[in-house]
């Protein structure tokens, strides 16, 4: 594997969306809903100002889990389809470039925009804060910022392995926007319906583990820096046990949810 | 298959080696046992119908699609596998209907190419200018015409002095001068040593140009050489015009009432006459025997289309 062909097309695909400002629009969008959440959050409470870092944090990972896969979905979804269908991606597979590095540099290159906008975004908030927070709050944000780049980075692999498996662009963001639905909407519904439904007797012991198949549920757990005032905003994952709940774990199985798309995704476009 | 025409390196050694290739899409056979030997300096023209196999052939070349069986080699190394960076490196390619970035400026692709094939960035600016794109470097893509992407496109497979190029329909969208130009370019190339592989839709722009040609048609090879040989191995007749005056027409048929001439069409001020080839040499002498009676001597041998035509019904 050449380095140095993953860095050009890494490069050329971070600098593009730099210069279309992408970067910069996601950036801003991050930095007026993390300052609307922290000031206004409590506004249907009747007031209005910044309350404490852990509601904060929590509300922030209700916006974070619906907007930050929905935005890597939509940034992915045509990496190597959106070549195909151009007609580029012959001309670029004519240059001595393996298709795993070319998939590399392309996912590469987007996971950098990606979280350079997360973290200039949310970054730009916590310095505003920063008067405000102690080390013990910095510490919390600066977690749910990491985690909300992993978030970015595992639907971003998924996205990526949906366009290489897609005929065409259209199919492709069809079965993006079924990948938001399902993650982000329907999976924990479906794990809390069978578990009304059997009355508790199935999926009990194992819904904790049911849990980490799902990125945006993986995320929410890893941002549960307490439980007592804003357990209710957290649903489901509220029921994980603390002795799963190490964030090293949970880090390495947001790795594997960026990992094994990828793979998938490099295995597919060989054939 | 003699190589008549002259080239720099007329006795070329093989360079690009096809035995037989296929390639089969379920009962689809887009190629269907391809052998071919293209030799090192040559300009070579592959033609056949839309959907005869030339793009596919051309892709398998270059190793972005492997062959369902066969081999294909460039200077002894196979097309994929351990040897494809080094092979790579020394091919330039430009597709049919080439799409470059629209945000990118000319100077910018050509800089973006340039690092995948481990060129120096510097090249860009001479290669730009050798394609006549110098004065557009610095403005978009997306600005450019339909004439000036595909010079682009040309000037990033020249990128790292390839030994070979690899050329899909190269001509579509230039306006005539931009094509003399090109070929200008391509002649310039070959005195450098270079191979040329080019597919053509416009036959009658690359029978003067290419030095050996071959005709594809549902997935196979039908024949190969330079255009006097398929002119020769198809045996399309040949047509000659003789002007002459009008109360001669008959003299120039009783001339050639003894030779195996296929038709004898009288005109306004001059005879057309149909032969065979192998009558060729006897019809002229017949006629050069009429002396100044013949005021004038056109033979028009079958075009390439005709031969294309020819092999391909």
């Amino acid at each position: 594997m050449e380095i140095a062909q993953i860095a050009t097309i890494a490069g050329k695909e971070f600098w593009d969306r730099i210069r279309n400002r992408w970067v910069l629009a996601v950036a801003l969008v991050f930095t007026a809903f993390a300052l609307v959440i922290a000031y206004f959050g409590a506004a249907q409470q009747g007031s209005v100002g910044f309350r404490s870092i852990d509601l904060t944090i929590a509300s922030l990972v209700s916006l974070v889990i619906y907007l930050i896969p929905l935005i890597a979905l939509v940034l992915g979804f045509d990496a190597i389809v959106g070549e195909r269908e151009r007609g580029s991606l012959d001309l670029l597979l004519s240059m001595p470039i393996t298709r795993l590095e070319l998939l590399l540099g392309k996912y590469l290159g987007l996971a950098a925009a990606l979280t350079f906008s997360t973290v200039a975004g949310f970054g730009l908030v916590a310095i505003m804060l920063s008067p405000r927070l102690d080390l013990n709050a910095l510490y919390h944000y600066f977690g749910f910022m990491l985690s909300s780049v992993l978030l970015g980075c595992a639907f971003l692999s998924l996205a990526v392995m949906l366009s290489v498996f897609a005929a065409d662009r259209t199919r492709a963001s069809g079965l993006a926007i079924a990948t938001w639905f399902f993650f982000v909407l329907v999976f924990d519904l479906l794990l809390l319906g069978a578990l009304v439904v059997t009355g508790g007797q199935w999926g009990g012991d194992a819904l904790p583990y049911l849990l980490l198949a799902n990125p945006a549920d993986v995320f929410r757990i890893l941002n549960i820096f307490s439980l007592d005032d804003v357990r209710t905003l957290y649903g489901l994952a509220t029921v994980f046990p603390s002795s799963l709940a190490d964030p090293w774990l949970l880090g390495l199985v947001m790795l594997a949810w960026i990992v094994l798309p990828l793979g998938i995704a490099s295995w597919r476009f060989r054939k | 298959m003699a190589n008549t025409s002259p080239t720099p390196n007329d006795a070329g050694a093989p360079l690009i080696v096809a035995q037989g290739v296929r390639k089969h899409y379920g009962s689809i056979h887009a190629v269907d046992g391809v052998d071919l030997d293209i030799r090192s300096g040559e300009l070579f023209g592959l033609i056949g119908h839309n959907g005869a196999g030339k793009s596919t052939l051309f892709k398998m070349m270059l190793g972005l699609i492997p062959a369902t069986s066969g081999d294909i080699r460039i200077d002894g190394a196979r097309v994929t596998g351990r040897d494809f960076r080094a092979v790579r490196r020394t091919v330039g390619y430009l597709p049919e209907n080439v799409v470059l970035y629209d945000n990118l400026t000319g100077l910018e692709t050509l800089w973006f190419f340039a690092r995948l094939k481990g060129v120096s960035p510097k090249e860009a600016g001479p290669t730009l200018e050798r394609v006549g794109l110098a004065h557009a470097a610095k403005r978009r893509v997306r600005e450019y015409s339909k004439g000036m992407r595909q010079r682009l496109g040309f000037a990033q497979a020249l990128l790292g002095k390839p030994r070979i190029l690899f050329l899909d329909e190269p001509t579509t969208g230039l306006d005539p001068e931009a094509i003399r130009g090109f070929y200008t370019t391509l002649r310039q190339l070959r005195s450098e040593g270079v191979t040329t592989v080019i597919t053509s839709h416009i036959l009658a722009e690359i029978q003067e140009r290419v030095d050996r040609i071959a005709i594809m048609t549902a997935g196979k090879v039908q024949a190969c050489g330079t255009v006097q040989d398929l002119r020769e191995q198809v045996d399309l007749p040949l047509w000659f015009s003789v002007r002459v005056a009008k109360e001669d027409f008959e003299m120039v048929r009783t001339a050639l009432s003894d030779l195996q001439v296929d038709a004898i069409e009288a005109h306004d001020d001059h005879v057309k006459v149909r032969c065979r080839r192998e009558a060729k040499m006897a019809v002229i002498e017949a006629l050069a025997r009429l002396g100044d009676r013949v005021h004038d001597l056109t033979v028009r041998e079958p075009s390439l289309e005709d031969v294309f035509f020819g092999f391909s019904d």
